[in-house]
């Protein structure tokens, strides 16, 4: 089997459900420079509504395809509820408030969801029930799974659809006028409270297709799963350029190419005894004697990947790759 | 510094108040003295974090990991784990070193920017760190991985062990005190910091950074300063923990630790040393208070248990951060200087 081939794929993959995640902070910072760090929590909520009503349906005879839509379509109206009240009784009140207020909100309010979502689902796992065949292709050696390919089509159409309604629409024209400056647009006549809530609404429908797609692709959706999930596409967001629309796709596909090479690959190259000179001899020598390993990081460290590019980001380029220059201070 | 006469008595009860408090707490258990230095350990951490986004005003959400820091720092140098028994007053300084260390590394690249990045890199830092102690069993044992390092060494002097009872002083009584010593040097440092030309600056970084460097303040350093300092009395406050402990292990070092801390300090009044203080007690207190009334209630209400205590504590903990923010910006004690600014700025 090709690793190499291999890991693009599983990286496109995850990359593009980063992508989507990233897509919900990048807008909402966009709009109004606020990290909506429950963000995560409302991918969360979509993954576990989705996924409960596709386990109470599992036994029934709808056909899977019906099932499965059947989930999407209570997860979706949901999620968008969900971020226009977050919106709505968390945000608004606070859109004058000092920087520091809103992000401690945005905190508790994460904090919030994922334990009514305890709550409500309990600590055990919802598993996506055996009614969908996985059939796997085999290209150029590697394997790519039928879901896979729905993953990565659904987000790509996703995305597609995005940009067409943010750069080919009157409201889309809206939301980047408020963008670059809220009070000048509002001036032109954008009644920026509902761009705002917009704003929200439409990246809590993308969460939640994310969390699907995220839920399905690791078999499981879990209460937890919202804030790894959430640092990683913020780490995407950035790394693309935060309020960069196109940047957040990017970030997000690049990210997840980064994590699963690097995950890939890391075992490999940091164990010791593959190293030249390790095997001459000498306490190295002893260890690694019969072919042993010696691996410093493994692949149990394949969280740490979207951190560290977050952080080589902001020493290097903390515009992003394709964002304008952030100021100390907007 | 000048007190009156009644301020001189009030202090006097104060501190008589809190030398008898375990006695009459081992009056109803020794487990309440257990859970009070839980408590003091809490308003360590508490004051810790309120140097960092009291005063400095930088979002810190990972500051559970220099908690971390430094009981790990405390486990490896004093169990049999590397079989290093070191003295506690020698381990808890370069606890707290390297605490402040890896918060000056952490703080480096990101305090240069807007504040919400900060808030982002903590928190995935925190996450980091948990990922490290549970990895770093192998190739080389470092951390023992999830099962953590057992039979940690507790504070000793000569033939003097604190964990051991010694007629009626019971090993957590002595711990009890101790803390209180070390509280009371932290609040002292933390008032002295308050007022002093760096507390200023921090302030004034707080109120508005651009203003601050153009009076010729280092932002960055200065910004740094109070990044590495909180993340030191972290460290402190985690090698005791270790210490008290005698065992550590990541469990203890999760996100809900930092939204914890975080809440008492937002609660309490951020930037007020003794609303930070009442903040930190009320919610440590409070989830033991839970266990002892919702369990029953719930039991005798449903005949089952409908809401575990440990969700509703963090439920609380949430909705004590957003209603804050939300109806009292400042804190239920607020600092008088932080009110105002707080205040002003609402429309």
């Amino acid at each position: 089997m090709d690793i190499l081939l291999q890991q693009i794929i599983n990286g496109l993959t995850t990359g593009s459900v980063y992508a989507v995640v990233a897509l919900g902070y990048t807008m909402v910072y966009g709009v109004i420079q606020l990290i909506n760090f429950a963000h995560g929590e409302v991918v969360m909520i979509g993954a576990m509504v989705a996924f409960a009503v596709i386990a109470s349906l599992a036994g029934s005879a709808l056909p899977p395809a019906a099932i499965v839509l059947a989930g999407v379509l209570a997860a979706v109206p949901a999620c968008m509820l969900l971020g226009y009240g977050l919106e709505r009784i968390a945000y608004r009140p606070l859109r004058h408030a000092p920087r520091l207020a809103p992000l401690i909100t945005a905190i508790g309010m994460s904090i919030i969801l994922q334990h009514l979502a305890l709550l409500v689902w309990g600590r055990n796992p919802i598993a996506f029930p055996q009614i969908v065949s996985n059939p796997t292709f085999t290209v150029g050696g590697a394997a790519i799974s039928g879901v896979q390919i729905g993953i990565i089509l659904l987000s790509m159409v996703m995305m597609a659809g995005l940009s067409w309604f943010v750069y080919r629409t009157r409201f889309g024209i809206a939301i980047r006028a408020t963008a670059e400056n809220v009070h000048v647009a509002s001036l032109m006549g954008v009644n920026a409270d509902r761009v705002i809530a917009a704003t929200f609404v439409i990246g809590a429908a993308l969460g939640a297709m994310a969390g699907v797609m995220y839920g399905t692709y690791y078999g499981i959706a879990h209460y937890t799963m919202g804030f790894i999930l959430g640092l990683k596409a913020f780490s995407a967001a950035v790394l693309g350029g935060i309020g960069n629309i196109p940047g957040a796709m990017v970030g997000g596909l690049l990210l997840g190419l980064v994590e699963a090479l690097g995950t890939g690959y890391i075992g490999e190259y940091t164990d010791l005894c593959r190293w030249p000179g390790a095997t001459d001899g000498g306490w190295m020598g002893e260890r690694c004697a019969d072919g042993a390993h010696f691996v410093l990081f493994g692949s149990n460290y394949q969280d740490v990947f979207a951190f560290l590019m977050l952080i080589l980001v902001l020493v290097f380029r903390p515009s992003g790759l394709l964002g304008e220059r952030v100021s100390e201070r907007a | 510094m000048g007190w009156t006469t009644k301020e001189k008595v009030g202090l006097a009860c104060i501190a008589a108040a809190l030398i008898a408090l375990p006695f009459v707490l081992a009056m109803a258990g020794t487990a309440w003295v257990r859970i009070t230095n839980f408590a003091v350990l809490f308003v360590l951490l508490s004051l810790g974090l309120n140097i960092v986004v009291g005063f400095a005003g930088l979002l810190d959400l990972g500051y559970v990991a220099f908690f971390a820091v430094g009981a790990y720092v405390y486990a490896l140098l004093a169990s049999p784990h590397f079989g290093l028994h070191l003295p506690f007053w020698a381990i808890l300084p370069i606890g707290a070193a390297v605490a402040g260390i890896a918060g000056a590394v952490l703080g480096a690249p990101t305090l240069r920017l807007r504040g919400d990045y900060l808030a982002i890199v903590t928190l995935g830092f925190g996450e980091i760190v948990r990922i490290f102690m549970n990895n770093l069993s192998a190739p080389v044992n470092i951390t023992n991985g999830p099962k953590g390092i057992n039979l940690i060494d507790p504070f000793r002097i000569g033939d003097f062990s604190f964990s051991a009872n010694s007629g009626a002083l019971s090993g957590p009584i002595k711990y009890y005190y101790f803390l209180l010593l070390v509280l009371l040097a932290v609040i002292v440092i933390n008032r002295r910091l308050q007022d002093s030309r760096i507390g200023r600056a921090w302030v004034a970084i707080r109120e508005d950074e651009i203003a601050a460097k153009a009076a010729g303040i280092n932002t960055r350093n200065i910004k740094l300063l109070a990044f590495a300092m909180g993340a030191s009395f972290g460290g402190i406050a985690g090698g005791m923990f270790a210490a008290i402990q005698g065992f550590v292990s990541p469990e203890s070092f999760i996100l809900n630790e930092s939204i914890m801390i975080l809440a008492m300090v937002v609660l309490g009044g951020m930037g007020n040393i003794w609303g930070v203080i009442a903040g930190a007690v009320l919610l440590s207190f409070m989830p033991e208070l839970l266990r002892y009334t919702v369990e029953p209630a719930q039991k005798a209400l449903f005949g089952k248990m409908l809401v575990d205590p440990e969700v509703l504590r963090m439920l609380i903990f949430g909705l004590a951060l957003v209603l804050t923010m939300r109806f009292r910006p400042a804190g239920l004690w607020p600092e008088t200087r932080h009110k105002r600014e707080l205040d002003a700025d609402r429309k």
